[in-house]
């Protein structure tokens, strides 16, 4: 309990593990090609470089695109797109579900069912709705995300202490400043928080809408070539949506960090 | 001297409970008043009236001889035992929020001369509680004496009629305390204003009041706990050049007003 590593030593034991995973794959593929020249379900490392080196830095044959490039676009654009609007109505709505009891009479129960509903239920609607297209997809994330984060954003405000919003009151404060000025700076943190536990959400929804349908995107592409086996495709791809999540979250873990750095404070009393 | 709050008949009831009774107060400006009492005996309601958050449900309160408004308005300041301040703003932003409050309705920021103006006049403000050298550290970075006097800071920035002190100095070391009760005193004559203190210590309300008030429940059914509220027990002058006060009876009339309150050179 009271060893605490060095930041030499906390960089080595995090890289550990994977370095162990790495490892072990490889041992497993090894042996697997071994017993059979042909296996398919654990390429070795150098299979899965080639594979990558096609479909990042060579032109599609038929399209003339960059394969793993214009999937990555199509995807992170309704990613983005998706969880903007939904931190937006997160935003906007939780706040004033929060500060205004009348709009907390009024809409909280409906937004508490709301979020009871599967999404994944709601695809094939979405799909009659709004078409095969992007938009079925983006809204898609924002049906499963954005209840989500209203109730968070609503009950993180709820939670604020109610002696700050009378003191903000005996300083003259209207119900519109004490929502920008004294709830809105201290939500912000709580949100990107919700934010960061919605990459997951996110990203399931997308992969699963566009394994569905779609014609481009990484979840388009591991689907499509799940017929063939390929593992030599599908492992870098799940990889490289496992590395942009993880950058997504730290980049919104480094803005919060800098942005609202009162939050971070550890509490020393 | 004038009456800055006056309450006639007040009582407070929530159904059968009874929490406040009869009670008849009148409170000149400029007076430093004293609350103190039992738990359970109404001063935390009786501050809560004062600051518009709760009603009387029968009896009326007013202040500067008008009624009441019943919701928390900048005439009366408050500083509360704990989360007075806004942890998401640095000391100076902390005092400088109000003035913001008052000036733009809108955005609640001010900008350029206007900002400069209330900046120098938040300065002062923050020099006099004794925290010019920590104008941009954040509350969290700040002890606990410090928070409550950046709270009575930013409490006076909008010069508030009334300032309502709930239990502020309760959860500091005597040491600490003893510098508030330092502290305190010359700003209440500095800034002219009614001071209305609930405090659970009783040295501390009759060393900083001019007059205090205790409430607690007169009787007690024990068949019917909440069936008597409580009201004023005792209220002492604590001016000394005034005689003795006679337990239980406050003064009320005119004279006796003039005695009990203001500040005196």
């Amino acid at each position: 309990m009271n060893i605490v590593p060095g930041r030499g030593t906390r960089v080595f034991l995090a890289l550990l593990p994977f370095v162990l995973i790495v490892v072990i794959y490889a041992i497993g593929s090894a042996e697997r090609r071994a017993a059979n020249p042909d296996d398919k379900i654990l390429p070795p490392f150098a299979e899965m470089l080639t594979s990558v080196e096609h479909l990042a830095f060579e032109p599609d044959r038929r399209t003339g695109q960059y394969v793993l490039w214009s999937d990555t676009a199509a995807s992170l654009q309704r990613l983005l797109t998706g969880l903007g609007i939904a931190t937006v109505i997160g935003l906007c709505l939780g706040l004033a579900l929060g500060v205004l009891p009348l709009v907390d009479a009024t809409f909280g129960t409906v937004v508490a069912v709301i979020c009871m509903i599967p999404p994944m239920a709601m695809l094939p609607i979405l799909f009659i709705v709004f078409g095969l297209g992007d938009l079925s997809k983006i809204v898609l994330i924002v049906f499963g995300v954005a209840p989500f984060l209203v109730r968070d954003v609503a009950f993180a405000t709820e939670r604020l202490p109610r002696e700050q919003l009378i003191k903000a009151q005996t300083l003259g404060a209207s119900t519109w400043q004490i929502a920008i000025r004294v709830v809105l700076p201290q939500i912000m943190p709580r949100l990107i928080e919700a934010v960061r536990l919605s990459l997951g959400p996110s990203f399931l929804f997308l992969i699963s809408a566009e394994a569905i349908a779609a014609d481009t995107g990484l979840g388009y592409r591991i689907f499509l070539v799940r017929r063939y086996l390929s593992m030599e495709v599908i492992l870098p791809y799940v990889a490289w949506i496992t590395l942009l999540a993880f950058l997504m979250d730290l980049a919104l873990s480094r803005l919060s960090r800098s942005a609202f750095a009162w939050a971070h404070v550890v509490e020393r009393r | 001297m004038t009456t800055a709050l006056s309450f006639r008949n007040v009582w407070v009831e929530y159904g059968d409970q009874v929490v406040l009774e009869r009670v008849n107060l009148e409170i000149p400006a400029g007076a430093f008043i004293s609350i103190v009492g039992p738990s359970g005996a109404g001063k935390s309601t009786f501050l809560r009236l004062v600051l518009g958050q709760e009603r009387p449900s029968r009896g009326s309160i007013t202040i500067g001889g008008k009624p009441l408004p019943p919701e928390p308005r900048p005439d009366r300041g408050v500083v509360f035992q704990r989360y007075s301040v806004f942890p998401h703003l640095t000391v100076l932003r902390n005092v400088l929020i109000g003035l913001e409050f008052e000036k733009s309705p809108i955005l609640g920021r001010l900008t350029g001369a206007a900002r400069r103006e209330a900046i120098a006049r938040c300065g002062t403000l923050i020099d006099a509680v004794g925290l010019g050298d920590h104008r941009d550290k954040y509350p969290s970075a700040l002890s606990g004496g410090m928070q409550q006097r950046l709270a009575i800071a930013q409490a006076l920035a909008r010069r508030p009629q009334v300032l309502l002190l709930d239990e502020p100095f309760g959860a500091l070391d005597p040491g600490t305390r003893a510098q508030m009760h330092a502290l305190i005193k010359p700003l209440w004559r500095e800034h002219n204003m009614t001071v209305i203190m609930v405090t659970h210590d009783i040295k501390e309300a009759f060393a900083l009041g001019t007059r205090l008030i205790a409430l607690n429940h007169h009787r007690v059914d024990p068949q019917a706990p909440g069936r008597y509220g409580a009201t004023i027990t005792y209220d002492f002058d604590l001016n000394r050049d005034t005689p003795v006060p006679v337990l239980g009876f406050p003064k009320r009339d005119a004279n006796g007003a003039s005695q009990n309150g203001g500040p005196k050179p």
